[in-house]
């Protein structure tokens, strides 16, 4: 089996064949990446753009280094350096880049759908890094791939996804996944933060934390956006975190054993306990990690010749 | 399963061949390196790794000391990976020992074009810096399209560009057998 797609934009329509293959694929790369030399020539000659319009450190740095370990050439492109800002559109600055012979193209948009639009107007590759609330496919499978490392299978597995819901394209590429793979979603947070109809994608509703966490094997945190929504959406920040912080008390509640993830940043003290953060539970930093793997694997998969 | 439903095949090794070329190519490693000083076994997946698995019981038999082994998943060092299409699919590389300043036997069932060996040679001088890098084949079928020799070889089998061969293991669920398959269409 191999992956016939020319382009990653979310992991809605993609088959638990094809997400099994990806994580299989990223094993190997986890290999290659715990070498001393980490690099191997499978993309040499090949070149990956990274088309960031929003900023992103972690997860540009992680593509940039995927595509290094797999000897691909990487070219950083970012708005406020680049022509974007004298009102040239997003497809024309793609097809430069793609007269430029660039095989793959990583887009980080504000807007959502933008890697799709982007994907029909070029013949490149496109893979979508987040674009608006809509998906962030690579972290969902980062995500699947640290819950798998650690020995959890997806069948039956009983995750809570916690926060603001509604504008994180984090939890929708892993609600899509994780159901799609047997998983039982619950989802939790304030109703200003709960998008309408995220039942009919098939996760359940929680509106106190603490009767979502019973049982729970994985405890999903997201980060909470002071930047975009302010507090618009809640009263205080004191009081979220109150209602819907993750501290160690909270922990407990969870099944033994149970991990918690965060896509990062964090906001220690507010959605997450700077002692849960550091806790043994905790696989912040395991996703990261796993990050460059699963990224290779994705690179990999999608450089076939056209 | 070598008769007449299937024509187009013929054998060339039986289990007993098969068994006995491993049992020698044993002890020409120990004779050439005297002993298993500094020795390890590296198996190029998939058929490489039976055999090496084979060879590492055999050398255990004879010297009765264990020698490190590894398995090599040389798909990234693949010389057509721009061409495809369709990424072939990876297996995990598992050498779980340092590679430097041992005496690698690179192990493989069938030697052909010299590309794979060229690729796993890649693969393993990217994990550290052998003293010396061996190779040991069940078949050596010719058709060469790179400088490379095999240190030892279980069976030479002349064999035409058009035709295939086929290395079935018990390891893979089958009967140890070597068989020539004729391309149909070719």
């Amino acid at each position: 089996m191999s992956l016939k797609r020319k382009d990653l934009l979310s992991l809605a329509p993609l088959s638990v064949d094809e997400i099994r293959l990806i994580l299989e694929t990223a094993d190997s790369f986890k290999e290659v990446t715990g070498r001393e030399i980490k690099k191997v020539p499978a993309l040499r000659g090949r070149t990956v753009v990274n088309l960031f319009f929003e900023p992103s450190t972690r997860t540009r740095t992680s593509f940039e280094l995927a595509a290094k370990r797999l000897s691909a050439d990487v070219i950083n492109f970012s708005p406020s350096s680049s022509s974007v800002v004298k009102g040239e559109t997003l497809l024309d600055t793609a097809r430069n880049i793609e007269a430029m012979q660039a095989d793959i193209i990583v887009l980080r948009h504000p807007s959502a759908g933008a890697a799709e639009a982007l994907a029909v107007g070029v013949k490149s590759s496109v893979i979508n890094a987040g674009d608006g609330w809509h998906e962030h496919p690579t972290q969902g499978l980062l995500d699947l791939y640290t819950i798998r490392d650690r020995g959890l299978s997806f069948e039956g597995l009983r995750v809570a996804i916690v926060g603001d819901v509604a504008h994180s394209r984090v939890a929708r590429s892993n609600i899509h996944a994780l159901v799609k793979l047997g998983a039982e979603v619950r989802v939790v947070g304030p109703p200003t933060m709960m998008p309408r109809g995220v039942e009919k994608l098939g996760a359940r509703v929680y509106y106190n934390f603490d009767e979502a966490l019973r049982g729970v094997q994985v405890i999903m945190m997201l980060r909470l956006q002071l930047e975009r929504q302010g507090i618009a959406l809640f009263p205080t920040i004191r009081e979220y975190a109150r209602l819907y912080g993750l501290t160690a008390e909270r922990v407990k509640l969870a099944d033994p054993g149970a991990i918690v993830m965060h896509p990062g940043p964090i906001n220690r003290g507010v959605e997450i306990a700077p002692e849960v953060a550091d806790s043994l539970s905790s696989v912040i930093l395991d996703q990261v990690a796993n990050g460059v793997a699963v990224r290779m694997g994705i690179l990999y998969l999608m450089s076939g010749a056209n | 399963m070598v008769s007449s439903d299937r024509p187009l095949e013929r054998l060339v090794m039986d289990a007993g061949d098969i068994a006995r070329a491993v049992t020698r190519i044993a002890h020409e490693i120990l004779e050439r390196n005297k002993g298993i000083q500094d020795l390890a076994l590296v198996g190029i997946r998939t058929g490489g790794v039976h055999l090496a698995h084979r060879l590492v019981k055999r050398i255990q038999e004879i010297e009765s000391a264990s020698v490190p082994i590894g398995e090599l998943d040389i798909t990234l060092y693949r010389d057509d990976l721009s061409l495809r299409k369709d990424q072939p699919i990876l297996r995990k590389t598992s050498v779980p020992f340092d590679v430097s300043d041992k005496i690698i036997v690179l192990v493989d069932d069938v030697l052909f074009t010299g590309r794979t060996i060229r690729a796993a040679m890649d693969g393993l001088i990217d994990l550290g810096r052998p003293e010396e890098i061996q190779l040991a084949v069940l078949v050596d079928r010719g058709h060469r399209q790179l400088p490379i020799k095999a240190t030892y070889i279980g069976k030479n089998i002349p064999t035409s560009r058009e035709e295939n061969i086929h290395v079935l293991l018990e390891e893979e669920g089958e009967d140890d057998w070597v068989v020539i398959l004729k391309r149909e269409s070719a």
